[in-house]
């Protein structure tokens, strides 16, 4: 499911909102969410998940085409940890359904 | 703080105008069709964000790390989050100090 399928199935079921302020929510929510974590906030949705910082120290890195050591500075990566709703949907999901490729 | 649904339904309300419940209810669907396309066995993907995607893990040999007592933990189907390259970028600039 792609970010316009969703937007899609929420006017779908949102049928009082035009699809213009569907797809304008969507995008103010995935800014929002985004925005939060840039500002080295954490986001907590009950039963979906929490969105928070991974800390990566510095390390010494290589450049792959001439084999050159470069320094890399500490950085924080997006970490998502699984709420239990979803863990458990998705995991009695599994010998109903395959997973989709692509 | 951290934020939740109740912020993003109050952001919804204050810059475009929906109703508060039009609100509440719209960041409601946003999560719970996600987590509908997920157990539908569809990875999901949100351009700019990130991508939702799904493993089958096989069951492997665990330990109950209290008592020692060896466990086997179950094959189950697994939730991984891919932040997208502008997310990644966002965040990468965070200059925060980080707490041991």
């Amino acid at each position: 499911m792609t970010k316009s399928e969703l937007i899609e199935i929420l006017s779908q079921k949102q049928s009082q909102l035009a699809y213009k302020d569907v797809e304008l929510a969507v995008k103010t929510m995935l800014d929002h969410m985004g925005t939060t974590l840039a500002n080295g906030e954490r986001i907590e949705i009950r039963g979906f998940g929490s969105f928070s910082l991974h800390y990566r120290p510095p390390r010494i890195g290589r450049n792959p085409k001439t084999g050159d050591s470069v320094e890399l500075a500490a950085k924080y990566v997006p970490h998502f940890k699984p709420g239990k709703e979803l863990r458990e949907r998705v995991n009695e999901s599994m010998e109903r359904v395959e997973i989709q490729p692509g | 703080m951290a934020l939740t649904k109740a912020v993003m339904a109050e952001r919804l309300f204050e810059e475009l105008g929906l109703n508060k419940r039009e609100a509440k209810e719209i960041v409601e669907m946003f999560f719970e069709e996600i987590r509908n396309a997920l157990e539908n066995g569809q990875q999901v993907k949100l351009s700019g964000f990130g991508n939702f995607d799904l493993r089958d893990k096989k069951q492997r040999p665990g330990r109950n790390p209290k008592t020692g007592e060896e466990i086997p933990i179950t094959a189950r189907r697994v939730v991984t989050f891919r932040p997208g390259q502008k997310l990644k970028a966002r965040v990468e600039a965070y200059a925060g100090t980080h707490q041991q």
